[in-house]
């Protein structure tokens, strides 16, 4: 069976105005922060950031957190992990909190997330905005706020989202194996 | 071939086995945990699950508090040992210490020893990852690791043709060779400046350039690494040896501001501690807006987690 395209650029777009418009309806802004999971969760942060900046007429601040050092899975997993730039440049003590990543699957990055949000102070609530749900795959009691589109797909299957800046193109492709 | 980044070693036995690909790993995860060591909680758990013994069998402070504090703020469980009181004096063996402290399931051992090359006996004797805290007067790979980190914060991330100079007790000083190891990996100039007693024979073979004129490598160097006379090294119980008189030594090189302001641009003024204030480099020098001192020190911390937390999840190739 081929890959199969799942999200193609002109729906991206639309997704992420849904997503922002979504966030709007629910955050204050004035005391909420995006943050988004390295590497790939920040370029959707990035990316909300910029509508919502737009939608709401005032900055929107946006942090990109790294959980390398905080996931489950340092030493068992089959590559050694190396850390991504942490840059929040804020605390989030007493704010509202939007974790953003791109693809929600066994939910662990999530839980590493949380636990890593917590070094940068106590936010007073958090919620969680996925681009792709992975759902059946859940190995944590973890659940998004907000959702790009939900995908069913087999384990060794794998969703990889493709980025203007880094691919030229946006999109959502579903590869019947994992890159290697 | 690997196809994800890990240190070439599975233990830090000294910079010689390392690689170039090896330090700009190190450094880059070190970056990393710097961003740590400023949040208002300054600790992650990536060794909950390891416990890493401390075995001093030699003097030591400041390693010994950075170690444990890296330790620390990775959540790793840790034990401390020196020789001093144990039963080392009663004639136990290297190795016999070692497993002995193996055997309660200990998984990662960082050691101090004053016989250069202990490191790697022990390496070859156990399976744990093995970190050299400083073998004698041979390497002390993390203070270079720290040092060269420093530098690169201060001097900016490529030091290709930068000149650094190693000011003081080269022959004594286990600082400066894993220094000029690590320096040369990273394409640095190193030039070795200090009385021709304190100096090796054979310098050329690392490299390295030597000096004796310190105006003239204050003139030459974008940074200074001054290093501490350690006379508890020159023998006969810490008396002069290698030189005549202290003060003699200070006139020559000893590290002033009027010297300092020779140069014409800021020249980057290191020491890897403890310092000798009045010795080798004066107050004013050790506490002026260009001596990083107190940066490698914070760096220490961030660089011995990164080896931490690179040794501890190393694959077998």
């Amino acid at each position: 069976m081929d890959d199969q395209v799942l999200i193609p650029s002109e729906q991206f777009e639309l997704i992420l105005d849904r997503l922002a418009h979504q966030l709007i309806e629910h955050h204050d802004f004035a005391v909420t922060d995006l943050v988004g999971l390295q590497p790939r969760g920040s370029r959707l942060a990035e990316r909300l950031q910029n509508r919502l900046t737009v939608l709401t007429g005032t900055p929107v601040r946006c942090g990109k957190l790294d959980v390398t050092f905080f996931r489950d899975d340092i030493r068992t997993h089959e590559k050694p992990l190396t850390p991504n730039v942490n840059d929040m440049g804020f605390t989030v003590e007493g704010r509202g909190v939007v974790l953003v990543d791109d693809v929600l699957f066994t939910g662990r990055t999530i839980r590493a997330g949380l636990d890593a949000l917590l070094a940068h102070g106590r936010p007073s609530s958090v919620a969680l905005a996925v681009l792709i749900d992975r759902r059946f795959s859940r190995e944590l009691p973890i659940e998004p706020n907000y959702i790009g589109q939900h995908v069913d797909s087999i384990g060794a299957q794998h969703v990889k989202v493709c980025w203007k800046e880094e691919h030229g193109f946006d999109s959502v492709i579903l590869l019947n194996a994992k890159p290697s | 071939m690997t196809d994800f980044k890990q240190l070439s070693q599975p233990s830090l036995l000294g910079i010689r086995g390392l690689t170039r690909g090896d330090i700009d790993l190190i450094h880059a995860t070190a970056k990393e945990f710097k961003d740590v060591l400023n949040r208002p909680i300054k600790k992650v758990p990536s060794l909950r699950d390891f416990t890493v013994a401390n075995l001093f069998f030699e003097d030591s402070t400041r390693t010994r508090l950075s170690f444990e504090l890296a330790e620390k703020r990775l959540s790793a469980d840790v034990v401390n040992f020196s020789a001093a009181g144990s039963s080392v004096k009663k004639g136990e063996t290297l190795v016999d210490t070692v497993n002995n402290i193996l055997a309660m399931k200990v998984d990662m051992v960082v050691m101090r020893h004053p016989h250069p090359g202990a490191h790697h006996f022990l390496a070859s004797k156990v399976k744990v990852p093995i970190v050299n805290a400083g073998d004698g007067t041979h390497e002390h790979p993390t203070q270079a690791l720290l040092d060269t980190f420093s530098l690169r914060e201060a001097l900016g991330h490529d030091l290709n043709g930068k000149n650094i100079a190693i000011v003081g007790d080269i022959k004594h000083s286990r600082v400066a060779l894993s220094n000029i190891l690590a320096l040369k990996l990273l394409g640095a100039n190193v030039r070795v400046c200090g009385p021709q007693t304190l100096i090796p024979k054979h310098m050329d073979s690392l490299g390295v350039e030597v000096s004796h004129d310190l105006d003239d490598t204050i003139r030459w160097a974008d940074a200074l690494n001054m290093l501490r006379i350690q006379l508890e090294r020159q023998g006969d119980g810490g008396s002069v040896r290698f030189f005549p008189t202290l003060r003699e030594y200070t006139m020559r090189f000893g590290l002033t501001m009027e010297r300092l302001t020779q140069a014409d641009r800021d020249v980057v003024v290191m020491h890897p501690g403890p310092i000798n204030r009045g010795v080798e480099i004066t107050s004013e020098v050790a506490d002026c807006h260009q001596a990083i001192i107190l940066d490698q020190v914070e760096h220490g911390v961030a660089v011995r987690m990164a080896v931490l937390y690179m040794l501890s999840q190393h694959r077998p190739d």
